[in-house]
Protein backbone atom coordinates (compact mmCIF):
# COMPACT_ATOMS: atom_id res chain seq x y z
CA UNK A 1 0.00 0.00 0.00
CA UNK A 2 1.98 2.58 -1.18
CA UNK A 3 0.96 6.12 -1.96
CA UNK A 4 0.57 6.42 -5.39
CA UNK A 5 -2.11 3.73 -4.79
CA UNK A 6 -3.77 5.84 -2.03
CA UNK A 7 -4.04 8.75 -5.22
CA UNK A 8 -5.42 6.17 -7.33
CA UNK A 9 -8.02 4.58 -5.14
CA UNK A 10 -9.00 8.38 -4.52
CA UNK A 11 -9.39 9.30 -7.95
CA UNK A 12 -10.87 6.13 -9.17
CA UNK A 13 -13.71 6.47 -6.10
CA UNK A 14 -14.24 10.27 -7.44
CA UNK A 15 -14.46 9.29 -11.03
CA UNK A 16 -17.19 6.32 -10.40
CA UNK A 17 -18.87 8.58 -7.81
CA UNK A 18 -18.99 11.51 -10.39
CA UNK A 19 -19.77 9.15 -13.33
CA UNK A 20 -22.76 7.84 -11.79
CA UNK A 21 -23.64 11.63 -11.00
CA UNK A 22 -23.40 12.72 -14.14
CA UNK A 23 -25.85 10.07 -15.22
CA UNK A 24 -28.65 10.70 -12.35
CA UNK A 25 -28.67 13.94 -11.83
CA UNK A 26 -32.05 15.86 -13.30
CA UNK A 27 -30.77 19.08 -14.68
CA UNK A 28 -29.07 18.93 -17.72
CA UNK A 29 -26.22 21.74 -16.63
CA UNK A 30 -25.42 19.62 -13.90
CA UNK A 31 -24.91 16.72 -15.61
CA UNK A 32 -22.15 18.53 -17.78
CA UNK A 33 -20.37 19.82 -14.71
CA UNK A 34 -20.05 16.66 -13.20
CA UNK A 35 -18.88 15.53 -16.91
CA UNK A 36 -16.32 18.06 -16.09
CA UNK A 37 -14.84 16.59 -12.87
CA UNK A 38 -15.05 13.23 -14.32
CA UNK A 39 -12.44 13.96 -17.31
CA UNK A 40 -10.23 16.00 -14.61
CA UNK A 41 -10.65 12.82 -12.82
CA UNK A 42 -9.41 10.99 -15.90
CA UNK A 43 -6.30 13.54 -16.21
CA UNK A 44 -5.30 12.77 -12.87
CA UNK A 45 -5.13 9.53 -13.94
CA UNK A 46 -2.87 10.15 -17.08
CA UNK A 47 -1.12 12.72 -14.45
CA UNK A 48 -0.40 9.44 -11.83
CA UNK A 49 0.98 7.37 -14.40
CA UNK A 50 3.67 10.09 -15.59
CA UNK A 51 2.16 10.36 -18.83
CA UNK A 52 1.89 14.75 -18.89
CA UNK A 53 1.43 14.48 -22.41
CA UNK A 54 -1.75 12.97 -22.28
CA UNK A 55 -3.05 14.33 -19.21
CA UNK A 56 -2.46 17.90 -20.49
CA UNK A 57 -4.41 16.67 -23.55
CA UNK A 58 -7.02 15.55 -21.62
CA UNK A 59 -7.10 18.95 -19.77
CA UNK A 60 -7.26 20.65 -22.69
CA UNK A 61 -9.49 18.35 -25.54
CA UNK A 62 -12.21 17.38 -22.92
CA UNK A 63 -12.41 19.95 -20.31
CA UNK A 64 -11.18 23.34 -22.07
CA UNK A 65 -12.60 22.29 -24.95
CA UNK A 66 -15.91 19.60 -25.40
CA UNK A 67 -17.10 20.59 -22.02
CA UNK A 68 -17.31 24.53 -22.85
CA UNK A 69 -18.52 23.12 -26.02
CA UNK A 70 -21.71 21.82 -23.78
CA UNK A 71 -22.41 24.57 -21.71
CA UNK A 72 -22.35 26.80 -24.33
CA UNK A 73 -24.82 24.94 -26.54
CA UNK A 74 -27.11 24.35 -23.66
CA UNK A 75 -26.82 28.21 -22.26
CA UNK A 76 -27.49 29.08 -26.17
CA UNK A 77 -30.73 26.78 -26.50
CA UNK A 78 -33.61 26.83 -24.28
CA UNK A 79 -32.76 23.60 -22.59
CA UNK A 80 -30.54 24.73 -19.44
CA UNK A 81 -33.78 24.93 -17.26
CA UNK A 82 -35.06 21.41 -18.56
CA UNK A 83 -35.35 18.57 -16.58
CA UNK A 84 -34.95 14.99 -17.26
CA UNK A 85 -38.57 13.36 -17.96
CA UNK A 86 -40.00 10.48 -15.46
CA UNK A 87 -37.54 7.54 -16.00
CA UNK A 88 -40.35 4.62 -16.79
CA UNK A 89 -39.09 0.81 -16.29
CA UNK A 90 -38.82 0.03 -19.68
CA UNK A 91 -35.70 2.68 -19.33
CA UNK A 92 -34.16 1.44 -16.17
CA UNK A 93 -34.37 -2.51 -17.64
CA UNK A 94 -32.75 -1.05 -20.73
CA UNK A 95 -30.07 0.76 -19.73
CA UNK A 96 -29.52 -2.15 -17.21
CA UNK A 97 -28.89 -4.89 -19.79
CA UNK A 98 -26.97 -2.26 -21.71
CA UNK A 99 -24.94 -1.51 -18.82
CA UNK A 100 -24.07 -5.53 -17.51
CA UNK A 101 -23.64 -6.18 -21.59
CA UNK A 102 -21.53 -4.07 -21.91
CA UNK A 103 -19.24 -4.38 -18.32
CA UNK A 104 -18.98 -8.28 -19.69
CA UNK A 105 -17.59 -7.43 -22.68
CA UNK A 106 -14.95 -5.11 -20.97
CA UNK A 107 -14.38 -7.18 -18.43
CA UNK A 108 -13.51 -10.66 -20.75
CA UNK A 109 -11.48 -7.81 -23.12
CA UNK A 110 -9.46 -6.85 -19.88
CA UNK A 111 -8.78 -10.44 -18.15
CA UNK A 112 -7.88 -11.92 -21.04
CA UNK A 113 -5.71 -9.89 -23.40
CA UNK A 114 -2.44 -10.17 -22.90
CA UNK A 115 -0.64 -6.65 -22.50
CA UNK A 116 2.32 -5.31 -23.91
CA UNK A 117 4.81 -3.35 -22.13
CA UNK A 118 6.53 -0.70 -23.97
CA UNK A 119 10.28 -0.91 -24.02
CA UNK A 120 11.85 1.37 -21.06
CA UNK A 121 8.35 1.22 -19.29
CA UNK A 122 9.21 0.05 -15.61
CA UNK A 123 6.84 -0.19 -12.01
CA UNK A 124 7.51 3.13 -11.13
CA UNK A 125 5.65 5.85 -12.98
CA UNK A 126 8.10 8.35 -14.39
CA UNK A 127 8.07 11.94 -15.70
CA UNK A 128 9.60 12.72 -18.88
CA UNK A 129 9.82 9.25 -20.39
CA UNK A 130 7.88 9.74 -23.45
CA UNK A 131 8.90 13.03 -24.06
CA UNK A 132 6.85 15.60 -26.30
CA UNK A 133 10.05 15.56 -29.19
CA UNK A 134 9.43 11.91 -29.49
CA UNK A 135 5.18 12.09 -29.73
CA UNK A 136 5.96 14.67 -32.25
CA UNK A 137 8.56 12.78 -34.38
CA UNK A 138 6.29 9.90 -34.62
CA UNK A 139 3.45 12.26 -35.63
CA UNK A 140 4.66 13.32 -38.42
CA UNK A 141 7.10 10.94 -39.51
CA UNK A 142 6.22 8.60 -42.84
CA UNK A 143 8.35 5.54 -41.22
CA UNK A 144 6.90 1.93 -40.49
CA UNK A 145 5.94 3.17 -36.89
CA UNK A 146 5.06 6.93 -38.13
CA UNK A 147 1.51 8.27 -38.02
CA UNK A 148 1.55 10.77 -41.00
CA UNK A 149 -1.22 8.97 -42.59
CA UNK A 150 -3.77 9.00 -40.29
CA UNK A 151 -2.83 12.76 -38.75
CA UNK A 152 -3.55 13.86 -41.87
CA UNK A 153 -6.59 11.46 -42.41
CA UNK A 154 -8.12 13.09 -39.06
CA UNK A 155 -7.21 16.36 -40.76
CA UNK A 156 -9.52 15.99 -43.44
CA UNK A 157 -12.07 14.57 -41.74
CA UNK A 158 -12.34 17.80 -39.70
CA UNK A 159 -11.89 20.10 -42.68
CA UNK A 160 -14.90 17.98 -43.82
CA UNK A 161 -16.72 18.88 -41.07
CA UNK A 162 -15.97 22.44 -40.66
CA UNK A 163 -17.68 22.89 -44.36
CA UNK A 164 -20.46 20.83 -43.36
CA UNK A 165 -21.11 22.87 -40.29
CA UNK A 166 -20.57 26.34 -42.84
CA UNK A 167 -22.98 24.61 -45.55
CA UNK A 168 -25.61 24.36 -42.72
CA UNK A 169 -25.38 27.48 -40.78
CA UNK A 170 -25.41 29.52 -44.01
CA UNK A 171 -28.14 31.77 -44.67
CA UNK A 172 -30.12 31.27 -48.02
CA UNK B 1 23.74 32.55 -10.75
CA UNK B 2 22.26 30.93 -7.32
CA UNK B 3 20.54 27.76 -7.80
CA UNK B 4 17.90 26.92 -5.77
CA UNK B 5 17.47 23.54 -6.36
CA UNK B 6 20.06 23.14 -3.44
CA UNK B 7 18.44 24.51 -0.79
CA UNK B 8 14.81 22.55 -2.13
CA UNK B 9 17.35 19.42 -2.00
CA UNK B 10 18.61 20.02 1.27
CA UNK B 11 14.90 19.93 2.71
CA UNK B 12 14.23 17.41 1.06
CA UNK B 13 17.60 14.93 2.61
CA UNK B 14 16.55 16.57 5.74
CA UNK B 15 12.52 15.26 5.98
CA UNK B 16 13.56 11.60 4.56
CA UNK B 17 16.43 11.75 6.75
CA UNK B 18 13.39 11.19 9.42
CA UNK B 19 10.70 10.07 7.75
CA UNK B 20 9.63 7.57 4.74
CA UNK B 21 9.60 9.42 1.09
CA UNK B 22 6.24 9.33 0.78
CA UNK B 23 5.55 11.67 4.11
CA UNK B 24 8.37 14.07 3.08
CA UNK B 25 6.49 14.30 -0.46
CA UNK B 26 3.53 14.98 1.60
CA UNK B 27 4.92 17.19 3.70
CA UNK B 28 6.97 19.16 0.64
CA UNK B 29 3.62 19.22 -1.06
CA UNK B 30 1.53 20.81 2.04
CA UNK B 31 4.25 23.54 2.61
CA UNK B 32 4.50 24.64 -1.51
CA UNK B 33 0.65 24.75 -1.72
CA UNK B 34 0.99 26.80 1.83
CA UNK B 35 3.51 28.84 -0.49
CA UNK B 36 1.82 29.67 -3.56
CA UNK B 37 -1.09 30.56 -1.37
CA UNK B 38 0.55 33.00 0.49
CA UNK B 39 2.27 34.44 -2.94
CA UNK B 40 -1.21 34.51 -4.46
CA UNK B 41 -2.47 36.67 -1.96
CA UNK B 42 0.62 39.04 -1.71
CA UNK B 43 0.23 39.50 -4.98
CA UNK B 44 -2.66 39.83 -5.92
CA UNK B 45 -2.74 42.79 -2.71
CA UNK B 46 0.03 44.32 -4.77
CA UNK B 47 -1.22 44.46 -8.09
CA UNK B 48 -4.94 46.04 -6.52
CA UNK B 49 -2.86 48.58 -5.30
CA UNK B 50 -0.62 49.41 -7.91
CA UNK B 51 -3.85 49.42 -10.25
CA UNK B 52 -5.15 51.60 -8.23
CA UNK B 53 -2.41 54.20 -8.18
CA UNK B 54 -1.41 53.51 -11.93
CA UNK B 55 -4.92 54.34 -13.09
CA UNK B 56 -5.51 57.53 -11.04
CA UNK B 57 -2.13 58.74 -12.36
CA UNK B 58 -3.46 58.12 -15.79
CA UNK B 59 -6.63 60.29 -14.92
CA UNK B 60 -4.78 62.80 -13.35
CA UNK B 61 -5.95 61.46 -9.97
CA UNK B 62 -4.22 60.99 -6.72
CA UNK B 63 -5.52 57.65 -5.76
CA UNK B 64 -5.64 56.31 -2.49
CA UNK B 65 -4.28 58.09 -0.31
CA UNK B 66 -6.37 58.48 3.29
CA UNK B 67 -5.77 54.74 4.55
CA UNK B 68 -1.95 54.34 5.80
CA UNK B 69 1.42 56.08 4.44
CA UNK B 70 0.12 56.56 0.67
CA UNK B 71 -2.97 54.72 1.04
CA UNK B 72 -0.62 51.59 1.54
CA UNK B 73 -3.13 49.93 3.55
CA UNK B 74 -6.51 50.28 1.64
CA UNK B 75 -6.43 47.18 0.06
CA UNK B 76 -5.69 45.32 3.29
CA UNK B 77 -8.72 47.34 4.16
CA UNK B 78 -10.45 46.30 1.32
CA UNK B 79 -9.62 42.74 1.75
CA UNK B 80 -11.25 43.04 5.46
CA UNK B 81 -14.19 44.58 4.44
CA UNK B 82 -14.98 41.68 1.91
CA UNK B 83 -14.09 39.16 4.47
CA UNK B 84 -16.70 40.45 6.87
CA UNK B 85 -19.44 40.49 4.32
CA UNK B 86 -21.87 38.22 3.90
CA UNK B 87 -22.47 35.42 1.09
CA UNK B 88 -25.67 35.21 0.12
CA UNK B 89 -27.64 32.85 -2.09
CA UNK B 90 -30.32 33.83 -5.18
CA UNK B 91 -33.57 32.45 -5.16
CA UNK B 92 -34.37 30.43 -7.85
CA UNK B 93 -30.75 29.56 -8.88
CA UNK B 94 -28.56 26.56 -8.85
CA UNK B 95 -26.92 27.40 -5.21
CA UNK B 96 -24.54 24.47 -5.82
CA UNK B 97 -23.50 25.53 -8.79
CA UNK B 98 -23.29 29.35 -7.89
CA UNK B 99 -21.24 28.16 -5.20
CA UNK B 100 -18.80 25.74 -7.37
CA UNK B 101 -18.17 28.46 -10.24
CA UNK B 102 -15.27 30.75 -8.25
CA UNK B 103 -13.51 27.97 -7.44
CA UNK B 104 -12.86 26.48 -11.09
CA UNK B 105 -11.84 30.08 -11.84
CA UNK B 106 -9.68 29.99 -8.20
CA UNK B 107 -8.17 26.88 -9.04
CA UNK B 108 -7.22 27.01 -13.18
CA UNK B 109 -5.62 30.63 -11.79
CA UNK B 110 -3.91 29.49 -9.63
CA UNK B 111 -3.02 26.09 -11.45
CA UNK B 112 -1.37 28.38 -14.42
CA UNK B 113 0.35 30.10 -11.17
CA UNK B 114 2.36 27.60 -9.95
CA UNK B 115 3.82 27.23 -13.73
CA UNK B 116 5.95 30.27 -13.37
CA UNK B 117 9.50 30.03 -13.51
CA UNK B 118 10.66 32.00 -10.02
CA UNK B 119 14.37 31.17 -10.33
CA UNK B 120 16.96 28.87 -11.72
CA UNK B 121 15.92 25.67 -9.69
CA UNK B 122 12.32 27.21 -7.93
CA UNK B 123 9.91 25.92 -10.45
CA UNK B 124 7.13 24.19 -8.51
CA UNK B 125 5.46 22.48 -11.91
CA UNK B 126 8.12 21.89 -14.11
CA UNK B 127 6.34 19.33 -16.62
CA UNK B 128 7.94 18.42 -20.16
CA UNK B 129 4.99 19.84 -21.63
CA UNK B 130 5.62 22.78 -19.81
CA UNK B 131 3.89 25.11 -22.02
CA UNK B 132 0.88 23.26 -23.10
CA UNK B 133 -0.09 22.34 -19.47
CA UNK B 134 -0.37 26.37 -19.14
CA UNK B 135 -2.38 26.61 -21.86
CA UNK B 136 -4.75 23.70 -20.83
CA UNK B 137 -4.93 25.12 -16.96
CA UNK B 138 -5.84 28.30 -18.16
CA UNK B 139 -9.01 26.90 -20.35
CA UNK B 140 -11.16 25.20 -17.35
CA UNK B 141 -11.17 29.32 -15.63
CA UNK B 142 -13.54 29.37 -18.63
CA UNK B 143 -16.47 27.04 -17.60
CA UNK B 144 -16.39 28.57 -13.76
CA UNK B 145 -17.37 32.60 -15.99
CA UNK B 146 -19.78 30.50 -18.03
CA UNK B 147 -21.02 28.67 -14.78
CA UNK B 148 -21.20 31.87 -12.85
CA UNK B 149 -22.95 33.78 -15.83
CA UNK B 150 -25.82 31.11 -15.68
CA UNK B 151 -26.32 29.74 -12.01
CA UNK B 152 -26.61 33.43 -10.91
CA UNK B 153 -30.21 33.41 -12.83
CA UNK B 154 -30.01 36.97 -13.89
CA UNK B 155 -29.36 38.00 -17.47
CA UNK B 156 -26.90 40.70 -17.47
CA UNK B 157 -25.01 37.99 -15.48
CA UNK B 158 -25.54 35.42 -18.47
CA UNK B 159 -25.21 38.19 -21.35
CA UNK B 160 -21.76 39.26 -19.79
CA UNK B 161 -20.50 34.87 -19.42
CA UNK B 162 -21.29 34.19 -22.82
CA UNK B 163 -19.63 37.33 -23.97
CA UNK B 164 -16.46 36.41 -21.79
CA UNK B 165 -16.98 32.74 -23.52
CA UNK B 166 -16.81 34.19 -26.53
CA UNK B 167 -13.77 36.33 -25.76
CA UNK B 168 -11.52 34.05 -24.23
CA UNK B 169 -12.14 30.51 -26.56
CA UNK B 170 -10.94 32.92 -29.87
CA UNK B 171 -8.24 35.38 -27.97
CA UNK B 172 -7.11 31.54 -26.85
CA UNK B 173 -6.20 31.01 -30.18
CA UNK B 174 -4.01 33.57 -31.23
CA UNK B 175 -2.07 32.56 -27.15
CA UNK B 176 -1.25 29.46 -28.71
CA UNK B 177 0.06 30.51 -32.05
CA UNK B 178 2.11 33.09 -30.26
CA UNK B 179 3.45 29.87 -28.10
CA UNK B 180 3.94 27.77 -30.86
CA UNK B 181 6.39 30.77 -32.58
CA UNK B 182 8.30 30.65 -30.05
CA UNK B 183 8.47 26.99 -29.33
CA UNK B 184 9.63 26.19 -32.79
CA UNK B 185 12.57 28.60 -31.71
CA UNK B 186 13.25 27.29 -28.82
CA UNK B 187 12.97 23.61 -29.57
CA UNK B 188 11.71 22.85 -26.43
CA UNK B 189 7.91 23.47 -23.92
CA UNK B 190 9.63 22.92 -20.81
CA UNK B 191 9.45 26.83 -19.51
CA UNK B 192 12.61 25.86 -17.30
CA UNK B 193 14.50 25.14 -20.29
CA UNK B 194 13.39 27.86 -22.10
CA UNK B 195 14.73 29.94 -19.39
CA UNK B 196 17.83 28.83 -19.58
CA UNK B 197 18.94 29.09 -22.97
CA UNK B 198 17.80 32.41 -22.81
CA UNK B 199 20.29 32.88 -20.03
CA UNK B 200 23.28 30.99 -21.76
CA UNK B 201 22.34 32.56 -25.47
CA UNK B 202 20.34 35.43 -24.95
CA UNK B 203 16.66 36.41 -24.62
CA UNK B 204 14.80 35.53 -27.21
CA UNK B 205 12.98 38.63 -28.28
CA UNK B 206 16.11 39.82 -29.05
CA UNK B 207 17.32 35.72 -30.80
CA UNK B 208 13.98 35.78 -32.68
CA UNK B 209 14.21 39.52 -33.45
CA UNK B 210 11.36 39.80 -36.07
CA UNK B 211 9.03 37.25 -36.09
CA UNK B 212 9.95 37.34 -31.75
CA UNK B 213 9.06 40.82 -31.92
CA UNK B 214 5.42 40.35 -33.53
CA UNK B 215 4.34 37.39 -31.38
CA UNK B 216 5.05 39.71 -28.44
CA UNK B 217 3.05 42.00 -29.31
CA UNK B 218 0.56 40.07 -30.60
CA UNK B 219 0.97 37.79 -26.79
CA UNK B 220 0.50 41.44 -24.76
CA UNK B 221 -3.10 42.37 -27.26
CA UNK B 222 -4.36 38.72 -26.68
CA UNK B 223 -2.93 38.58 -23.01
CA UNK B 224 -5.15 41.32 -22.07
CA UNK B 225 -8.28 40.44 -23.66
CA UNK B 226 -7.71 36.49 -21.82
CA UNK B 227 -8.00 38.67 -18.61
CA UNK B 228 -10.94 40.35 -19.38
CA UNK B 229 -9.30 43.51 -18.59
CA UNK B 230 -9.97 46.67 -20.90
CA UNK B 231 -9.92 47.69 -24.01
CA UNK B 232 -11.42 43.95 -23.96
CA UNK B 233 -13.62 44.33 -20.42
CA UNK B 234 -16.89 43.62 -22.24
CA UNK B 235 -17.78 40.78 -19.81
CA UNK B 236 -18.35 43.17 -16.76
CA UNK B 237 -18.67 46.54 -19.07
CA UNK B 238 -20.04 47.89 -15.57
CA UNK B 239 -21.34 50.75 -17.90
CA UNK B 240 -23.98 48.24 -19.68
CA UNK B 241 -23.87 45.25 -17.92
CA UNK B 242 -23.77 46.69 -14.10
CA UNK B 243 -20.85 43.98 -13.65
CA UNK B 244 -20.93 41.14 -16.17
CA UNK B 245 -20.85 37.38 -14.81
CA UNK B 246 -20.18 38.53 -11.15
CA UNK B 247 -22.93 40.93 -10.83
CA UNK B 248 -24.73 38.60 -7.74
CA UNK B 249 -21.54 37.19 -5.99
CA UNK B 250 -21.05 38.74 -2.67
CA UNK B 251 -18.36 38.88 0.31
CA UNK B 252 -15.16 36.74 -0.35
CA UNK B 253 -16.98 34.42 -3.53
CA UNK B 254 -16.44 37.89 -5.66
CA UNK B 255 -13.11 38.67 -3.66
CA UNK B 256 -12.03 34.93 -5.79
CA UNK B 257 -13.03 36.86 -9.03
CA UNK B 258 -11.60 39.83 -8.01
CA UNK B 259 -8.32 37.61 -7.08
CA UNK B 260 -8.22 35.68 -10.22
CA UNK B 261 -8.63 38.81 -12.36
CA UNK B 262 -5.23 40.36 -10.43
CA UNK B 263 -3.47 36.85 -10.81
CA UNK B 264 -4.08 36.30 -13.98
CA UNK B 265 -2.68 39.72 -15.15
CA UNK B 266 0.20 38.69 -13.42
CA UNK B 267 0.41 35.28 -14.52
CA UNK B 268 0.18 37.02 -18.49
CA UNK B 269 2.99 39.01 -17.65
CA UNK B 270 4.99 36.36 -16.07
CA UNK B 271 4.38 33.71 -19.06
CA UNK B 272 5.07 36.98 -20.90
CA UNK B 273 8.87 37.23 -19.10
CA UNK B 274 9.76 33.86 -19.52
CA UNK B 275 9.15 33.14 -22.87
CA UNK B 276 10.32 36.56 -24.28
CA UNK B 277 11.81 38.62 -21.68
CA UNK B 278 14.67 35.85 -20.46
CA UNK B 279 12.66 34.68 -17.25
CA UNK B 280 15.06 34.86 -14.38
CA UNK B 281 18.07 35.42 -16.77
CA UNK B 282 19.98 38.63 -15.76
CA UNK B 283 20.46 41.30 -18.11
CA UNK B 284 23.54 40.80 -20.32
CA UNK B 285 25.57 42.80 -22.49
CA UNK B 286 28.24 41.27 -24.82
CA UNK B 287 31.53 43.11 -24.28
CA UNK B 288 30.64 45.19 -21.20
CA UNK B 289 32.42 42.41 -18.15
CA UNK B 290 31.83 44.64 -15.52
CA UNK B 291 28.73 45.60 -15.79
CA UNK B 292 27.30 41.75 -16.32
CA UNK B 293 29.29 40.57 -13.74
CA UNK B 294 27.51 43.04 -11.54
CA UNK B 295 23.99 42.27 -13.08
CA UNK B 296 24.73 38.44 -12.22
CA UNK B 297 24.84 39.36 -8.39
CA UNK B 298 21.11 40.38 -8.52
CA UNK B 299 19.22 37.24 -7.54
CA UNK B 300 16.65 35.49 -10.41
CA UNK B 301 13.59 35.93 -8.55
CA UNK B 302 14.22 40.18 -8.14
CA UNK B 303 15.20 39.86 -12.20
CA UNK B 304 11.76 38.33 -12.85
CA UNK B 305 9.60 40.29 -10.14
CA UNK B 306 11.23 43.12 -11.73
CA UNK B 307 10.25 42.06 -15.83
CA UNK B 308 6.98 41.06 -15.28
CA UNK B 309 5.71 44.44 -12.84
CA UNK B 310 7.24 45.83 -16.18
CA UNK B 311 4.96 44.02 -18.60
CA UNK B 312 1.97 44.43 -16.00
CA UNK B 313 2.45 48.07 -16.36
CA UNK B 314 2.75 47.88 -19.86
CA UNK B 315 -0.54 45.75 -19.56
CA UNK B 316 -2.38 48.61 -17.44
CA UNK B 317 -1.11 51.39 -19.42
CA UNK B 318 -3.25 49.74 -22.34
CA UNK B 319 -5.92 49.26 -20.06
CA UNK B 320 -6.17 52.76 -19.07
CA UNK B 321 -5.73 54.12 -22.67
CA UNK B 322 -7.56 52.76 -25.19
CA UNK B 323 -11.63 53.26 -25.15
CA UNK B 324 -13.69 49.83 -24.46
CA UNK B 325 -14.43 47.59 -27.56
CA UNK B 326 -17.69 46.24 -28.86
CA UNK B 327 -18.14 43.04 -28.89
CA UNK B 328 -18.18 42.56 -33.09
CA UNK B 329 -14.99 44.86 -32.83
CA UNK B 330 -13.37 42.17 -30.63
CA UNK B 331 -14.28 39.35 -32.27
CA UNK B 332 -13.31 40.84 -35.67
CA UNK B 333 -10.20 41.55 -34.70
CA UNK B 334 -8.88 38.60 -33.19
CA UNK B 335 -10.58 36.88 -36.25
CA UNK B 336 -9.69 39.01 -38.99
CA UNK B 337 -6.20 40.34 -38.02
CA UNK B 338 -4.62 38.37 -34.79
CA UNK B 339 -4.88 35.17 -36.18
CA UNK B 340 -3.64 35.64 -39.97
CA UNK B 341 -0.89 37.69 -38.31
CA UNK B 342 0.02 34.70 -35.98
CA UNK B 343 -0.58 32.09 -38.80
CA UNK B 344 1.69 34.29 -41.27
CA UNK B 345 4.33 34.75 -38.31
CA UNK B 346 4.52 31.61 -37.37
CA UNK B 347 5.54 30.25 -40.97
CA UNK B 348 8.09 33.07 -40.49
CA UNK B 349 9.36 32.12 -37.41
CA UNK B 350 9.86 28.60 -39.09
CA UNK B 351 11.79 30.29 -41.93
CA UNK B 352 14.19 32.18 -39.16
CA UNK B 353 15.00 28.76 -37.55
CA UNK B 354 15.37 26.53 -40.73
CA UNK B 355 17.81 29.30 -42.51
CA UNK B 356 18.95 29.83 -38.96
CA UNK B 357 19.01 33.02 -39.39
CA UNK B 358 18.48 33.77 -35.47
CA UNK B 359 20.87 34.55 -32.69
Amino acid sequence: MNAEFIIFLVLALFVAVFSVMTVTTKSIIRAATYLLFVLFGTAGFYFLMGYTFLGSVQVMVYAGGIVVLYVFSILLTSGAKDTLSKVSKGKIAASLISTLVGLAVVLFIVLTHQFKTAIGVGDEPCENLITIDTIGQFMLSTDKAGYLLPFEAVSVLLLACIIGGLVIARKR
Amino acid sequence: MFDFSIVSQWIHGLLTSVMPEWAAVLIECVLVALVIITLYAVFAIALIYFERKVCAFFQCRIGPNRVGKWGLLQVFADVFKMLTKEIINMRNSDRFLHNLAPFLVIVASMLTFSCLPWNKGAHILDFNVGVFFLLAASSIGVVGILLAGWSSNNKYSLIGAMRSGAQIISYELSIGMTMLTMIALTGTMQLSEIVQQQADYGWNICRGHIPAIIAFLVYLIAGNAECNRGPFDLPESESELTAGYHTEYSGMHFGFYYLAEYLNLFITAGIATAIFLGGWAPIYFPGLDGFNDVMAYIPGIVWFVGKTVVVVFLLMWMRWTFPRLRIDQILSLEWKYLVPISMLNLVLMALVVAFGVHF
